[in-house]
């Protein structure tokens, strides 16, 4: 089974709940948690330890200026903007490529080849028995998030995987919902909150993946959230109050489940609520 | 002078601080909101006479099903794996397709053509501060950082002389690298967390790649006094200035809730978000 934690906004807790989780289930369970936040990634700062590092690489293209005849059709083909053919020379902008591959198979003269551009990592780490994290870091000044995502899922792929997604509704956040069974909201009660709560809601009906909600730093005061999912019929899980002692505890570095027995009860009774609703 | 908010980790209060320095920006002004994933600066200054725009900005490609005649060889060459041959014809995923075009390079029978998607709609309106940009990103489509492009490029073309204040994206990836591009300085929101700091580091490597000015503000720094101590002292060897620290304040949830901007209150959080405004200003007027 595979769960992700998603929100539109930035900061609503997706990191927080998918931590705690992973956390509570790997009492009982093995469980793969994977950071799919590659821009930035955080849930190793809850797991620290010892880490094996797997290079992200792509595909770049190398163009044999020796053969090029610069008849110009790789740039002309490259959709991206990334070749540009001077009179006798060939410039990259290796940022713009999306290694399509298409300005090899376009060359007429086989003057291009590719070789690989390591855009990122995929940190591997054990913080305990039963848990393994999987993050996805890329590196600072590349825009290719998705290739790092997908490698980092593709490591962590196990029989339950907990997926820590980007903040956003775009192409990151579609990747790390790819093969979901499962989608876990994390909306926070503001009106901010609900005009991204609704956008995401939008973004699960499109992929067609089951969801629920979980409220977090809760004033009590949630209707907004409610009467939304109760319009969507988004089940909500768990609502988690706004305190003053949980964000000491985040901000530590520590989790609400290692820190407060009941936490740990709670999201184990969570991830029951889950694993309900994808077996129905 | 035009500035943008960003913090790398989402939530740590861009829009709070953005709002607060558009609400006490006395002179003409101009708005933008470049995280089109998750817009909320019209929502703290609600703009009227709204004019949109759809922004086509995604290339996909179309299969004529009445052509293919199902060979396969667009799924070979496609990295992106959005084509698939089913039952003798090839589908695409449009959320996966990135527009590339290689599969129109092999189809031996022409049945693949390119379309431009739309993939939001920007909005140009005027608020009670000034003419604000911001979009709308349809859920499922790919693409922010062009979209953040074309909404900058808009606020850009408002903001001639003016102040201009972007209310920024989360991240470290094309929608903020497309949102500080050509800014005069960016002001970076961080928190006494573990994440926000860290967060605020890869962003520090981001803004000097790009050669642009920062100032960091910490927001709710009474939360944790060790954690502050640590980011004042990377700042100073960093050599960015902090404008603030703005402390855990009520007020700043009750006026979220509200839709306003927290200085419209008088309480701690807006006293120092005032001194911010002055520091940046101040800093900022000799260069």
């Amino acid at each position: 089974m595979n769960i992700i934690a998603a929100s539109g906004k930035g900061g609503t807790g997706k990191t927080m709940i998918a931590a705690n989780l992973a956390f509570a289930v790997s009492q009982h369970e093995s469980v793969s948690l994977v950071d799919c936040d590659v821009e930035e990634p955080n849930l190793h700062l809850y797991f620290p330890g010892p880490v094996v590092s797997v290079p992200v690489k792509t595909l770049i293209p190398r163009i044999d200026t020796e053969i090029c005849t610069f008849c110009g059709k790789c740039g002309e083909f490259c959709n991206y903007g990334a070749l540009s053919i001077l009179k006798n020379n060939v410039l990259f902008f290796r940022e713009m490529c999306h290694s399509c591959g298409g300005c090899g198979i376009v060359c007429p003269e086989k003057a291009v080849t590719e070789e690989e551009y390591g855009i990122g990592t995929v940190e591997i780490r054990k913080p305990s028995t039963h848990l393994t994290l999987f993050s996805g870091v890329m590196n600072p000044g590349e825009v290719l998030a998705p290739p790092i995502i997908r490698r980092a899922k593709e490591l962590g792929q196990s029989g339950l995987t907990i997926c820590d997604a980007a903040p956003g509704i775009s192409c990151p956040v579609i990747e790390a919902c790819s093969d979901a069974d499962f989608v876990l909201l994390v909306a926070e009660p503001t009106p901010f909150g609900l005009a991204n709560l609704r956008q995401m809601t939008e973004l699960v009906r499109l992929l067609e993946i089951p969801a629920g909600v979980v409220i977090n730093r809760s004033f009590g005061r949630d209707a907004v959230i409610h009467e939304f999912c109760e319009k969507e019929q988004l089940p909500v899980f768990l609502t988690i109050p706004f305190s003053r002692g949980f964000a000491e505890v985040q901000n530590s570095g520590s989790l609400i489940a290692r820190e407060f027995p009941e936490w740990e009860q709670k999201f184990l009774a969570l991830y029951t609520r889950i694993s309900a609703e994808v077996s129905r | 002078m035009k500035i943008a908010v960003v913090s790398g980790k989402g939530g740590t209060g861009k829009t709070t601080v953005s709002a607060a320095l558009a609400d006490l920006c006395q002179g003409s002004l101009i708005l933008a909101d470049c995280d089109v994933d998750a817009a909320n600066f019209g929502i703290v200054f609600p703009a009227e006479d709204v004019v949109s725009v759809p922004y086509a900005g995604r290339d996909v490609v179309e299969i004529d099903s009445d052509v293919c005649i199902g060979c396969g060889k667009c799924e070979d060459v496609c990295r992106f794996s959005a084509v698939q041959v089913i039952g003798g014809a090839a589908f695409v995923h449009p959320l996966s397709c990135e527009g590339c075009g290689t599969c129109m390079l092999v189809c031996p029978v022409s049945a693949i053509s390119r379309i431009k998607m739309v993939s939001g709609e920007i909005y140009t309106g005027t608020t009670e501060k000034g003419p604000l940009v911001s979009a709308e990103l349809f859920a499922g489509s790919g693409n922010s950082g062009r979209m953040v492009h074309e909404v900058k490029r808009q606020a850009f073309s408002f903001a001639k002389s003016d102040n201009l204040i972007i209310d920024g994206p989360p991240g470290i990836g094309c929608p903020l690298m497309a949102t500080i591009g050509g800014v005069d300085a960016v002001l970076m929101v961080t928190e006494p967390g573990v994440s926000a700091v860290h967060d605020l580091k890869r962003l520090v490597v981001v803004c000097k790649k790009m050669h642009i000015r920062m100032f960091a503000v910490i927001n709710r720094f009474d939360l944790s006094n060790q954690q502050v101590r640590e980011i004042e002292a990377y700042c100073q060897a960093e050599n960015i200035p902090v404008a603030g620290k703005i402390p855990f304040d009520e007020h700043v949830v009750a006026a979220v809730s509200a839709c306003m901007p927290v200085t419209r209150i008088s309480c701690p959080a807006s006293d120092e978000l005032s001194r911010i405004r002055a520091f940046v200003s101040d800093s900022t007027k000799d260069s």
